[in-house]
């Protein structure tokens, strides 16, 4: 059994739902009113601590609005790690395993969990490091496998569905007009040509009423 | 391995093309019918809960488990092929409705000068028109011949979509560079996403002669020739890659199985792995056997039947013929052989990416509907300074995007990739951005071709399928000519910024494409250049008949579906009309 590991969120860095100012500038109000402990299902704390501070360097929380820290995309990528995903479950992973053309995409036997194990060793202390310290150790090995599926996975965490354990709050989907899962559009489609349409955004489990299991839950 | 009691028909793959099959037998006889599919068993019903963009569209929910079988890739037989490893550029389908249910749904038609393009483009452009090392083939059938089963495929599907050419009345608003069609769409065309306004209004100002797209995700409530009822789509986006929630896609769960499960003649077995056609050489004529396929109980199966139907898709219909050693395999060296011949793609391109300064509404719309111009996809095309044959149709669709796809796409003047400049530019260009498409004909050519791989192997141990396949110059130069067209139609819609495709270079298979690959097990008139006549009837075992694009010579632009149930229709006709009286060759 591996020792129980969580990721302490504090209260004001979760979720949350965004206003504009007339300016657009963004700001987020509060959801949480206690920081929550979430159990890691992956990763290390101290893993887990590093692809936040990671990851928000990718989706930084600026003047543009909320980011990777208030989705809660660490919290996605270990549960994506921990699942089929994290295993390579839908792969070919057959040998020989060759170096082929970029053209024929990832020959590699490594999976996302070990990639990110990995990649991580070599980010030990990163979230101590100041902000224009941690862009230039990510700018080290921006060329990376590792960084690619790090890319790659904050912007899933920041845009899925909630039911992943991402985009909290839906500040992702707030964040660019997105409204998540509509039933129908038939009305409007046509009728808001040249203007913004952006309807209140419903994750999938408000907008059908039942409990969707998501595929990091499947076996 | 355990034998199964004989059936009269067994029907391999449960897609489009072997449920289509399925219901027609199933409805005008009384043969005893068997369906094998692979993956899992899937219902219309199915889909109220699957808009999850990261489970469907970016993890690959309903597709094909590449951990137990995939198809390896080289560019040239010179090289060693590899593994894809995940999916790329194709997305084929498993399980019950095969790809068809989580496809597009956009359903044109292929242009008459297709299905004779040997003759047709000597005859026109003089005997040297066609690239070197072509492998361009007539089908064995004439447009004219085909086009009352278009007519019925696309009562069938309820087609929503605007005519340019009822029995060669040109119609304006349609496409009037199609081939004739017999009657008017079933249904009005979709609404339109605004993007595709746009895009009309800018291709009308340039002369060109937009319409709207064919879509079998249907405008409005329709009932079919079946008696199948469907409501009109709402425009939800979460259509490609998801099956549709309300029914409004053609899909086969929602208009073939409500039919099959009615008749008592028809099983279909899911989690039914096929590997081999058994085949009897010795007879006269020699006769495949039944089919022997791996239960999901691990048990090993044969099954015996009269009739054998490949349905599995241009991959599987290859191997098994490979695997089974039914037939010459193909030799690029030699040029003998037929089996793995005539691998083609299609050029597919994002032509130009436009940036807009008004919002677009993206997530509004469906696989379908959209805008087309066909100005250069003709078979009347004048070609004096092209410097390529065919040609293709641009287009403008509102697929309805979703964030994780489509968040990040930049005008190429931002560099950066990530961090608060890249956040900001990806935020205010999330909702302003769309790409206008180009589809062009990929023609066949001598060395793109499928065999054996010698190495990698799928779950069970055999051979995985091998593709040799790379673009030549007519595709780079089709899309070369393609880019500039469309940027000048997004400058016309008043984009504030255009990324021009930048160019086609070897074959990609990391970027999705289509999944509108065909060969392999190609029609024609002969048995010397091909494996099935025109009735979808293998030349050698006269009760094996194949189905799918695995039998199309060469690719067209359009996207082949209403090609594959056409021949399915006019080979299950000839089947129930002529062969069950007589068995026996067919043409
Ligand atoms: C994302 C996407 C979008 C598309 N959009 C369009 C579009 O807009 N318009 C269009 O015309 N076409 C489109 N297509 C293509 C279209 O889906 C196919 O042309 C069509 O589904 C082909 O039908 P088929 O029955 O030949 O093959 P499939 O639908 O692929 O069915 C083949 C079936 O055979 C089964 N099978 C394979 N191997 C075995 C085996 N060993 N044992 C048992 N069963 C097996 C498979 O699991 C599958 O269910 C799209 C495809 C995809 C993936
Ligand atoms: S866009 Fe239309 S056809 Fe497609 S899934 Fe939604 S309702 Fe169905």
């Amino acid at each position: 059994m591996r020792r129980r590991h969580f990721l302490t969120l504090s209260a004001n860095s979760l979720g949350g739902f965004l206003v504009y100012s007339l300016d657009r500038k963004a700001s987020l109000l509060s959801a949480q009113h206690k920081p929550i402990r979430v159990p890691l299902r992956f990763f290390t704390e101290a893993e887990a601590l590093i692809v936040a501070a990671a990851a928000s360097r990718i989706l930084p929380s600026d003047e543009s609005g909320p980011g990777a820290r208030e989705a809660g995309v660490a919290i996605f990528i270990d549960r994506q790690l921990a699942g089929p995903y994290g295993r390579d479950r839908f792969r070919y992973t057959q040998p020989p395993f060759e170096d082929a053309p970029r053209e024929l995409g990832y020959q590699g036997s490594a999976t996302p969990r070990q990639i990110y194990r990995d990649g991580l060793k070599g980010l030990q202390g990163f979230h101590f490091l100041a902000p224009a310290a941690q862009d230039e150790a990510l700018r080290k090995i921006e060329s990376t496998m590792f960084f690619s599926l790090l890319r790659q996975n904050t912007i899933e965490g920041m845009f899925c569905d909630p039911l992943h354990g991402g985009n909290a709050g839906m500040v992702g989907w707030q964040l660019i007009g997105f409204p998540g899962p509509r039933m129908s559009n038939f009305d409007e489609i046509e009728k808001y040509y040249g203007k913004a349409f952006r309807p209140k955004p419903v994750s999938l489990r408000q907008a059908t009423g039942s409990k969707v299991r998501p595929s990091e839950d499947e076996p | 391995m355990k034998t199964l009691p004989a059936v009269d028909a067994v029907i391999v793959g449960g897609g489009w093309a072997g449920l289509l099959m399925a219901k027609e037998l199933a409805q005008r006889t009384s043969l005893n019918i068997v369906v094998l599919e692979r993956g899992p068993s899937r219902r219309a019903s199915d889909y109220s809960t699957d808009m999850d963009e990261l489970d469907y569209a970016i993890r690959f929910r309903m597709m094909q488990d590449l951990s137990k079988e995939t198809v390896t890739l080289r560019h040239d037989a010179a090289r060693r092929a590899l593994p894809l490893r995940q999916h790329g550029a194709f997305l084929p389908g498993s399980g019950v409705g095969g790809s068809g249910e989580h496809w597009n749904a956009q359903v044109p038609r292929f242009l008459p000068d297709c299905f004779e393009l040997l003759t047709k483009t000597s005859e026109k452009y003089g005997a040297n028109a066609l690239p070197e090392s072509h492998a361009v083939r007539d089908w064995g059938i004439t447009y004219n011949e085909l086009e009352p089963y278009y007519t019925r495929v696309d009562k069938l599907l309820g087609t929503s979509g605007q005519a340019g050419n009822i029995r060669g009345k040109l119609l304006d608003g349609g496409n009037i560079f199609e081939g004739w069609r017999s009657e008017a769409y079933p249904t009005p065309p979709t609404k339109m996403p605004y993007f595709s306004v746009l895009f009309r209004d800018a291709a009308k100002s340039l002369g060109y002669h937009p319409y709207p797209a064919p879509s079998a995700n249907i405008s409005q409530t329709y009932t079919n020739p079946d008696g199948i009822s469907r409501g009109g789509c709402t425009y939800c986006g979460f259509c490609a890659r998801f099956g549709c929630m309300v029914g409004a896609k053609a899909q086969p769960t929602n208009l073939l199985l409500p039919v099959i499960e009615k008749r008592s003649n028809v099983t279909l077995r899911a989690g039914a792995w096929v590997r081999r056609i058994l085949f009897d050489a010795v007879s006269k004529p020699a006769a495949a056997r039944g089919v022997s396929y791996v239960a999901s109980s691990g048990d090993e199966i044969f099954q015996p039947a009269s009739l054998v139907f490949l349905a599995s898709w241009t991959f599987n219909n290859t191997r098994f013929l490979l695997l089974s050693g039914i037939g010459e395999p193909y030799d690029p060296a030699t040029g003998r052989g037929t089996v793995g011949s005539n691998l083609t793609h299609q050029v597919t391109v994002g032509a130009a990416t436009a940036f807009f300064d008004r919002p677009l509404n993206r997530f509004m719309g469906s696989g379908s509907a959209g805008v087309l111009f066909s100005d250069f996809d003709r078979d009347d095309l004048d070609r004096s300074g092209l410097n390529f044959m065919r040609g293709g149709y641009f287009g403008a669709r509102g697929y309805g995007f979703q964030p994780i796809g489509a968040f990040g796409v930049l005008p190429n003047s931002i560099k950066a990739t990530w961090g608060s400049e890249w956040k900001k530019a990806a935020i205010s260009c999330y909702d302003r951005t769309a790409t206008i498409g180009f589809a062009g004909e990929h023609l066949a050519y001598k060395t793109n071709f499928m065999d054996l791989d010698p190495v990698y192997k799928d779950a069970l141990g055999d051979p995985l399928l091998r593709l040799t396949l790379d673009w030549r110059d007519n595709e780079r130069k089709m899309a070369a000519f393609a880019t500039p067209i469309a940027v000048q139609v997004a400058r016309a819609m008043g984009a504030r910024e255009i990324n021009p495709f930048p160019g086609l270079h070897s074959y990609d298979a990391t970027h999705y494409n289509s999944t509108h690959i065909q060969g392999g097990t190609i029609m024609g008139d002969s048995p010397a250049h091909s494996v099935v006549s025109p009735y979808l009837q293998h030349w050698q075992l006269p009760n094996l008949f194949i189905l799918g694009g695995s039998t199309f010579p060469q690719n067209a632009s359009a996207n082949p579906t209403p090609t594959v149930l056409a021949f399915v229709y006019r080979a299950a006709d000839a089947i129930v009309d002529r062969y069950l009286k007589h068995p026996g060759p067919l043409a």
